[in-house]
């Protein structure tokens, strides 16, 4: 079987999954791509039509909380995984805008 | 203007913050506004490793209400989905939302539009538009635009995150701005109505996003408007917190599009952000974006079933809402479809003239006061809803008609005293000058210190004139 | 008397007897841990004085009498993808290096308050991706048995740490075959419950529709009282199970006679000779101690690959996104070379355009593998099979292929993908290595594969071996 994998989809996917890759990376990645999926492309032989899809296999529908507040974090806690915060704000580099 | 040959296609999508008491799939309080930065989040809306989202039964509620109210169809089931894209606001790099199995579809709105009276039917001309869905999401959090140490960076505080979000789509129904502006009311006003939200712009608990294109006008009557094949681009507009920034960003726009498409271009598909200052919109990313949303069922909520029963639950808690309300206050009150309007418009005050005719019928005590006096009351004194009680309202109204009744005899003094003074006036009126009478009536209002009623004095003055 | 070989019932019965304390054994639990594991690397952290200072507290409450449960003063590892606010979480990855929690998981918050000594953390493969430790970004765990040999995964670690006698109790989490391939292939006892029995809060997430945390003992008994203490419905988990929480020791020793077990020849003939033997041999204990064997037929194995591959790989896409540097952690420059590849992929199978052919028809054959076990369980009580194709295999073996972990984990994929609980036992030894036998039930049939599997223990008495280091 065959599949449509190629550097240019790798790339693009890479820019989906907000990843970098680089051109060698992109390269063995490809072809690590392209195996699994002839492996896995197996299953389009399998005939599933009128099978309804499942997502979940607990059984278990409408599960709800009630709107009740709980107590948040301080903003010390929230903060006390990065150091990269200003004046209670977690920070980043500029994002891309007007 | 928008030139004959060109017709406007609008749709609208608005996201609407609910305010329930805890946010959407945490206990982090949800009055979020105003607040110190990242103190209203916790591990689960700041997307902390292995946190798992649990949905608030009350925001699923009032989606499901909202989308009663717009007439829409309930689908038995329904589930959350994730929506993946990266942006600094959105903690876990993917959105809970709905996608093809939305908690609302296929309703409408009917809103009065902005053409004149029908002559015929004595009616306003009404209009329909549809709702394609009415769906369930989250927040994200909220960026600030700094220059620290001479960097520019991007600050983000969570507090907004994993807030309850309805978002509601418009089929592109609309053909004006200004038919986009009374949808948005309508809708703003049906969403307080229910009471699910602020719908408070400016704090940004209502957003509007309207898609704008133009098409060549057809003329072919034949043809139903809505299966007419929509034009092959869309702009959309962001950052609108106003009705009336919603109508100029269109008009701006449509403009905009009828330039380029008269030379024969088609305007780029892109998303444009409103200036609110210079009264622009302008290209909102340049930067070239990947968008492939790669939506999956989310696995960590189980989907949402309802029965019957449930949905009846749901539509028994909407309260009547403005049209039908409007219709009842002619017909119960007697009061005119104008004043029904005004009375209608928040249900606080609707609320507020039925209490007070409730008092009045209940006290007996004031028998001379009809729903109409007490309506002109609210609506032409500008009486204070939140400071003066209905039962205040209706003694004062009996106080102030006690003084009203001044005698006939009283009245006539007056009247013989104004004509005396305004020998032209009526001279006018005995020459066929309409005018004068009511020139007269007001003189004779002003003389009698509000005491006057004028139905009443114009009444004498032609009697007394003739 | 060495006290870190004890088991968890041994270990309680002694504390509660006053005849050692729990400082004493955690004491020596750490100074095996001191003396093995440089060895077999099965700790990412171990965290001593809070251990110790854990211990002095259980033994104030095992004094005053005031140990209310089995696990009061008993040392664990848990495996280091499970949330903890004393000792860092990394889930042997890069980017997780130095965090450290705000919150317990579920799971951890269970055992704390049952008053456990919390050891340390074990490695497993970075992010769970994997079924040899080998994937972990820090160092690679050695199979206690042979230290020449892989330890399974991706709960690697905390299968070497129990098998090693460096822990008494140990929880690892499974989204196919983690817990029961290593369990396997150290020779330890690994119980993956029913999907939504114990909580998922607070486990850094990889399949968020299979996952399943879950004990890895020295015997059956310990994995039924562990199970006991974090089972349950948690407010934090909307997929955790309202359904009432059994007492799993309860049918242990209960004879199973008449009991109707099934075996299906494809699984059997999905396993290397040397396992086929080994299993065989089982089928004979279990119509000596009386069960009806019988035949089932269940849909291939093989499609099990693909359809627990596209979900799971799609579910992970989602599930790293959040890993973004700005809260917590590093950037998305430090994932591994697996969980680029494992990103890469769910992204394109989410992506516009194979949606349907891959995520929806793999939704679909799930739909179906469910419904053939449903089919087959009004046939029999369990179902019984080999854990894993093969014994433990030499370091390296992983990186041949891109599919490894996925093939090792043929026999897990299509229970863990119905959600279905299965306990992995030790059924013999090959070449010095371990064999696994898995017992595979009907949805919260905890109570019943635990009757089973403690049965065929104690016929067998191949929990009794322990490997030389």
């Amino acid at each position: 079987m065959t599949n449509d994998i190629t550097i240019e989809k790798v790339k693009y996917i890479a820019k989906l999954a907000n990843l970098y890759i680089s051109d060698e990376e992109a390269k063995t990645l490809s072809k690590d791509l392209s195996d699994t999926l002839d492996f896995i492309n197996k299953i389009k032989l399998l005939n599933t039509k009128g099978l309804k899809p499942t997502s979940n296999v607990t059984g278990l529908e409408n599960v709800f909380r009630e709107d009740k507040v709980s107590s948040s974090l301080t903003q010390e806690q929230a903060l006390s995984g990065v150091s990269n915060h200003y004046k209670g704000y977690f920070k980043v580099k500029a994002v891309l805008e007007e | 203007m928008i030139k004959e040959n060109f017709e406007p296609i609008i749709g609208l999508e608005i996201h609407v913050e609910l305010k329930t008491k805890s946010k959407m799939f945490c206990g982090c309080n949800a009055d979020w506004f105003g607040k110190v930065p990242n103190t209203l989040c916790c591990p689960v809306c700041l997307a902390l490793p292995g946190t798992l989202p649990f949905p608030n039964r009350i925001a699923v509620e009032w989606c499901v209400m909202l989308g009663l109210a717009l007439n829409c169809d309930i689908p038995v089931f329904s589930k959350f989905d994730r929506k993946n894209y990266f942006y600094p606001d959105l903690p876990k790099g993917y959105q809970i939302s709905q996608y093809d199995k939305p908690f609302a579809i296929n309703g409408s709105l009917e809103t009065n539009t902005n053409q004149p009276i029908n002559k015929l039917t004595n009616q306003q001309i009404r209009k329909k538009i549809r709702i394609r869905r009415v769906h369930m999401e989250e927040d994200t959090g909220k960026l600030l635009h700094a220059t620290i140490d001479g960097a520019k960076c991007t600050l983000i505080d969570f507090n907004r995150s994993g807030m309850p979000l309805v978002e509601i789509v418009t089929e592109p129904d609309i053909r004006s701005s200004e038919e986009a502006r009374i949808f948005l009311k309508k809708l703003h006003q049906i969403i307080r109505y229910i009471g699910i939200s602020d719908a408070d712009m400016e704090k940004g608990s209502m957003r509007l996003e309207p898609n704008i294109s133009v098409r060549k006008f057809s003329r072919n009557k034949n043809q139903s408007p809505n299966k007419l094949k929509l034009p092959n681009y869309k702009v959309e507009v962001k950052n609108i917190n106003s009705f009336n920034f919603a109508k100029k960003a269109i008009d701006f726009e449509l403009d905009r599009h009828i330039s380029i498409l008269e030379k024969g271009e088609v305007p780029a598909q892109e998303t444009r952000g409103w200036d609110e200052k210079k009264g622009i919109t302008y290209t909102q990313r340049t930067k070239e974006e990947a968008h492939d949303y790669r939506y999956f069922p989310e696995p960590d909520i189980p989907p949402i079933r309802w029965t019957k029963p449930q949905i009846s639950k749901l539509k028994a808690q909407i309260c009547e809402l403005p049209d039908k309300k409007i219709k009842r206050f002619i017909k119960d009150y007697k009061i005119s479809e104008y004043d029904a309007t005004i009375l209608t418009d928040e249900l606080e005050t609707a609320d507020y003239y039925e209490n007070s005719i409730k008092y009045q019928v209940s006290s007996k005590k004031y028998k001379g006061i009809t729903p109409k006096i007490i309506a002109n009351w609210i609506i032409n004194k500008k009486t204070d809803i939140t400071k003066v009680t209905p039962e205040k309202l209706v003694n004062l109204i009996s106080q102030k008609q006690q003084i009203v009744q001044m005698d006939d005899k009283e009245l006539e003094a007056i009247i013989q005293k104004v004509l005396k003074a305004n020998p032209k006036a009526v001279a006018d009126f005995k020459s066929g000058k309409q005018q004068a009478l009511m020139f007269l009536v007001g003189q004779v209002m002003r003389e009698a210190k509000g005491k006057a009623e004028a139905e009443e004095t114009k009444r004498f003055l032609s009697k007394m004139l003739n | 008397m060495d006290l870190y070989k004890l088991t968890i019932t041994q270990a309680s019965k002694g504390l509660k007897e006053k005849k050692f304390s729990s400082k004493e054994l955690t004491k020596s639990v750490l100074a095996r841990i001191k003396s093995i594991d440089k060895l077999v690397k099965a700790y990412v952290t171990v965290d001593e004085e809070n251990a110790l200072h854990k211990a002095n507290k259980a033994d104030k409450l095992l004094m005053k009498k005031r140990a209310d449960n089995p696990l009061v003063g008993i040392p664990f590892a848990l495996k280091d993808n499970i949330c903890t606010t004393d000792i860092r979480t990394t889930a042997s990855s890069n980017v997780l290096k130095d965090y450290l929690p705000i919150f317990n998981g579920t799971v951890a918050k269970k055992l704390k308050e049952k008053n456990i000594v919390l050891l340390g953390k074990t490695n497993m493969d970075a992010w769970a991706h994997g079924s040899s430790t080998e994937a972990s970004d820090f160092f690679t765990t050695r199979n206690p048995w042979n230290l020449g040999r892989l330890p399974g995964g991706s709960s690697g670690g905390s299968a070497a740490s129990i098998m090693s006698d460096m822990t008494i109790g140990s929880i690892g989490t499974e989204t196919a075959g983690s817990i029961r391939q290593p369990s396997a292939w150290c020779g330890a006892v690994g119980l993956k419950p029913t999907y939504g029995r114990v909580s998922r809060y607070g486990i850094v997430a990889m399949g968020s529709s299979l996952d399943s945390p879950g004990p890895i003992t020295k015997t059956v008994e310990d994995a039924a009282i562990v199970l006991n203490a974090i089972a349950g419905f948690d407010p934090y988990d909307a997929t955790s199970s309202p359904k009432k929480v059994e007492n799993y020791t309860k049918d242990i020793g209960k004879k199973i006679k008449g009991m109707k077990i099934g075996i299906a020849d494809m699984y059997i003939e999905s396993s290397q000779k040397n396992i086929q033997e080994k299993i065989y041999q089982a089928i004979e204990v279990f119509k000596k101690l009386g069960a009806k064997v019988k035949n089932v037929n269940l849909v291939d194995p093989q499609y099990a690959i693909s359809v627990y591959t596209i979900l799971q790989r799609a579910e992970v896409s989602a599930n790293l996104a959040r890993f973004d540097g700005i809260r917590y952690g590093y950037g998305r420059d430090k994932f591994g070379e697996e969980a680029k590849r494992r990103i890469m992929l769910g992204t394109y199978a989410l992506s516009t355009g194979y949606y349907d052919a891959l995520y929806l028809k793999a939704q679909q054959i799930r739909t179906m593998i469910v419904e053939d076990f449903e089919k087959v369980f009004k046939k029999v009580d369990v179902i019984i099979g080999p854990t894993a194709p093969c014994t433990a295999l030499p370091l390296g073996s992983s990186k041949t292929s891109p599919m490894f972990g996925e093939v090792q984990d043929i026999l897990a994929e299509p229970s863990t993908i119905s959600g279905l609980p299965g306990i992995s036992i030790p059924c013999g030894f090959s070449d010095g290595l371990p064999a696994g036998l898995q017992v595979i039930g009907p949805q919260f049939s905890e109570k019943k594969i635990i009757q089973v599997a403690h049965a065929f223990e104690q016929e067998t008495n191949y929990f009794k071996e322990k490997p030389k280091l």
